[in-house]
């Protein structure tokens, strides 16, 4: 007996260090694919952010400007009238030339005036108009530099490369490096970019009339899809019985989670723009196209938690007389709501990084005006991020990566949302 | 109980809102569909005419040049688009459909040039191509070196085959797909104009024009030529990372990116803004925007965004237009089409 035993030691003793070792390998593998995933994800959000933090940042010119009655009441008569129609561009004119005063010839102006962006002169307009006493003094202004200014304090556009490779002359870099030495030019927190919508300028380029139209198509997407969602779990989940009707519309369900988008958004095309002959780019469409997206989605998780409560719970209830709907109701509902929620915003950060579908719909669209209503045209934040990648612009560059990182920003916020939720209220048994 | 009213007040708000959607009869804006080249000239002008103020900002889609004209062919009324960007002009077939759905009477502005360009690093030597060698390289069957009535599978792997003074590099070339307007007038302008350099071919065209496209517009696909998308950007990015390789995409990006890449000469042209303007670049298009009458008077501001788009500001050969890589009319054709707009 005790050699057996001794023998089946050694045996066991034998394989022992073989199978450690292959536990070891084991894990060595299971590390190597974690690193290799969280290496990537540094790689992408180092990119992301190395590129995008300076989209931040922009540069603005201060100027003295004289706001001369001449020029914008060149009659001499004093009509406020005329404000609206005035020369301002006369007016950065001859700030700058004030500041430059050995330029000379129209080609050199041009090329001055050129280095401020081309919404001074609506901002000028703006603070003469409200201000018509303004008229005859002088004013400290701030203006948006052009995107090639920009650029250059940036450093993306460097004295090295020959003069007629690059957007800015020799010229109007000693004129750039001139004001930065007095401190007229610097780079600061670009307010623009999350204030102003879309816009062919990149100095004037913003990300907030993509983030409002993401929010209202969003808040259409929740307001249809949740409800709905939440009625077909409850109505599957705890009262249909159990036949081949309900097994169809189980499995249709589970492959609709798996349809491609796109397919949504030829349906939304088919359907909404042409049956019902609602409006074109509009976050009502989108939100309809993106709710019909997410609906399987939540359907599945809120069937998920609803499952997840116990049938203790419901027997207890109905032992204490409550009907089926009070059970549901006031009972396993709330239990299961975490559950719902965390579903549904994990499917709404979904329909958040969707273009595919709206591209049919038309909400691939360059759109100036911040967005007023539900049936004004729109765009969204992915969609905001494929216009500009697709820009020619250099300083398109930079507010690509800004726009994914606002993108980003809201994606986390929502995830972590869920989470939280779940932490906070889901109960165990 | 709290639930159970958020869940039907909810319900309520949602069907009230879809239903606003019914209510949308007119449209205070303008609805431009279309190209991908012309987006970035109309989008511009669109933006300076909203800044105008007397009018909202027109939304421009971008939807490609064939995408755009069915869409704008669809219909009259609110719902349809007023302009078409396009970045060729319209085809019968196109007419025909536009007319069987009511839009009978359209515009056509043409508005000016855009060069396509074969691009390469400024690391590596400037090409110097004829259409003719182009063609060699990217189809995929050329006539036999051996005998020129055969046609044969393209043989060639480097430059230097096709031509001496060519580097020795392997041929790669870095393109738009078949759905892009860019590669449409690329096949028609240059590699139709280089297989035509063999005279049976070209006198293939009168005779069997199915077979004329099929040799000459087929482009290899065994990874000489390499489909890369519609965004230039990113391809620009690509010929930088590598020296060797060729890329073809719009004038606009060549000009924005002259730093970085050079445009190869093309039967001895360079493409150049000059060039590309006075028709000497042989790889030019012209672009055009279609409107369609019946919505003027109707949707407000397209009388005024046409003004806009053809003053000498915007469209003339120093408006900002130009600023953005269009290359414009010359004079008496800027000329005609202020005419036809009826612009003063």
């Amino acid at each position: 007996m005790s050699k057996t035993v001794a023998q089946t030691r050694a045996l066991v003793e034998k394989s022992l260090r073989r199978r450690r070792l292959a536990e070891l390998r084991f894990q060595a593998y299971g590390i190597a694919a974690v690193s290799i995933g969280v290496l990537f994800v540094i790689l992408l959000f180092g990119s992301i952010i190395a590129k995008g933090a300076p989209a931040f940042r922009q540069a603005y010119v201060t100027l003295d400007v004289f706001i001369d009655p001449e020029v914008l009441y060149p009659d001499g008569t004093v009509d406020t009238e005329l404000l609206a129609t005035a020369d301002y561009v006369a007016l950065v004119r001859g700030s700058l030339k004030q500041r430059f005063m050995d330029v000379e010839g129209r080609a050199a102006t041009r090329q001055l005036v050129e280095l401020v962006s081309g919404s001074a002169v609506q901002d000028l307009q703006a603070l003469v108009q409200a201000d018509p006493k303004r008229v005859g003094t002088h004013q400290m202004l701030t203006f948006l530099a052009d995107d090639k200014v920009d650029q250059y304090l940036k450093g993306n556009i460097t004295r090295s490369t020959p003069e007629v490779d690059r957007s800015l002359s020799d010229q109007q870099l000693d004129w750039v490096d001139a004001l930065k030495a007095s401190k007229a030019l610097e780079l600061r927190f670009n307010k623009v970019f999350f204030t102003h919508g879309d816009s062919r300028e990149p100095e004037q380029a913003g990300v907030w009339g993509a983030v409002v139209g993401s929010l209202y198509t969003l808040g259409v997407t929740l307001l249809l899809s949740f409800p709905v969602a939440v009625a077909t779990a409850i109505y599957l989940e705890e009262f249909a019985r159990r036949n081949r009707w309900t097994d169809l519309i189980e499995v249709n369900i589970n492959n609709l989670a798996a349809v491609p988008s796109i397919v949504y958004g030829l349906l939304g095309l088919a359907m909404f723009l042409n049956f019902f002959g609602m409006p074109r780019s509009a976050p009502l469409v989108g939100g309809l196209v993106l709710a019909l997206l997410t609906l399987p989605t939540i359907i599945i998780a809120s069937r998920a938690a609803l499952k997840g409560v116990p049938p203790s719970i419901r027997e207890a209830a109905i032992g204490m007389g409550a009907s089926p709907i009070q059970t549901v109701l006031h009972h396993v509902l709330p239990l299961a709501m975490p559950g719902m929620l965390t579903g549904t915003i994990i499917g709404m950060a979904r329909a958040l990084g969707e273009t595919a579908p709206l591209l049919m719909i038309g909400m691939v669209a360059f759109i100036v005006d911040v967005p007023g209503s539900l049936s004004s045209p729109a765009t969204v934040l992915p969609v905001q991020v494929f216009l500009w990648a697709d820009s020619p612009e250099r300083a398109f560059v930079e507010r690509t990566s800004g726009a994914i990182l606002v993108l980003l920003a809201f994606l986390v916020l929502m995830n972590a949302t869920a989470v939280i939720l779940r932490n906070r209220f889901e109960r165990r048994w | 109980m709290f639930i159970k009213r958020a869940l039907l007040s909810s319900i309520v708000l949602a069907t009230a809102l879809a239903s606003t959607a019914f209510a949308q009869a007119g449209r205070d804006y303008i609805s431009i569909v279309g190209s991908s080249t012309v987006y970035p000239f109309t989008t511009t002008v669109a933006e300076q005419f909203g800044k105008g103020g007397k009018f909202k900002t027109p939304k421009v889609e971008s939807t490609g040049t064939g995408g755009g004209i069915k869409l704008f062919c669809e219909g009259v009324g609110a719902q349809y688009p007023d302009v078409a960007n396009a970045s060729r002009a319209i085809k019968t077939s196109e007419i025909d459909s536009c007319r069987k759905a009511g839009v009978k009477d359209i515009l056509e502005v043409q508005i000016g040039y855009d060069g396509i360009v074969l691009a390469n690093s400024k690391k590596g030597q400037a090409f110097k191509v004829s259409r003719r060698e182009v063609y060699l390289a990217l189809a995929k069957t050329v006539p036999d070196p051996d005998n020129n009535q055969n046609l044969i599978a393209n043989p060639y792997k480097t430059w230097n085959q096709i031509n001496k003074t060519l580097p020795a590099d392997k041929i790669e070339v870095l393109g738009p797909p078949p759905t892009s307007g860019t590669r449409d007038a690329f096949v028609e302008l240059v590699m139709e104009a280089g297989c035509s350099t063999f005279g049976w071919v070209k006198s293939l065209k009168d005779v069997d024009e199915a077979r004329f496209k099929k040799v000459c517009d087929t482009v290899r696909e065994d990874g000489s030529y390499i489909e890369a998308g519609e965004n230039d950007n990113l391809l620009v990015q690509k010929l930088v990372a590598n020296p060797k390789v060729l890329g073809i995409f719009g004038y606009s990006f060549l000009e924005e990116n002259a730093s970085q890449v050079q445009g190869s000469l093309i039967d001895g042209i360079a493409p150049s803004f000059e060039n590309i303007a006075s028709s000497k670049y042989p790889v030019s298009r012209p672009l055009f925007i279609y409107v369609k009458k019946a919505h003027i008077g109707v949707i407000p501001g397209i009388t005024e965004f046409l003004t806009e788009f053809v003053s000498p500001r915007s469209m003339g050969s120093e408006g900002y237009l130009a600023g953005k890589g269009l290359v414009p009319l010359s004079a008496s054709e800027f000329a005609k089409v202020r005419k036809t707009v009826g612009a003063k």
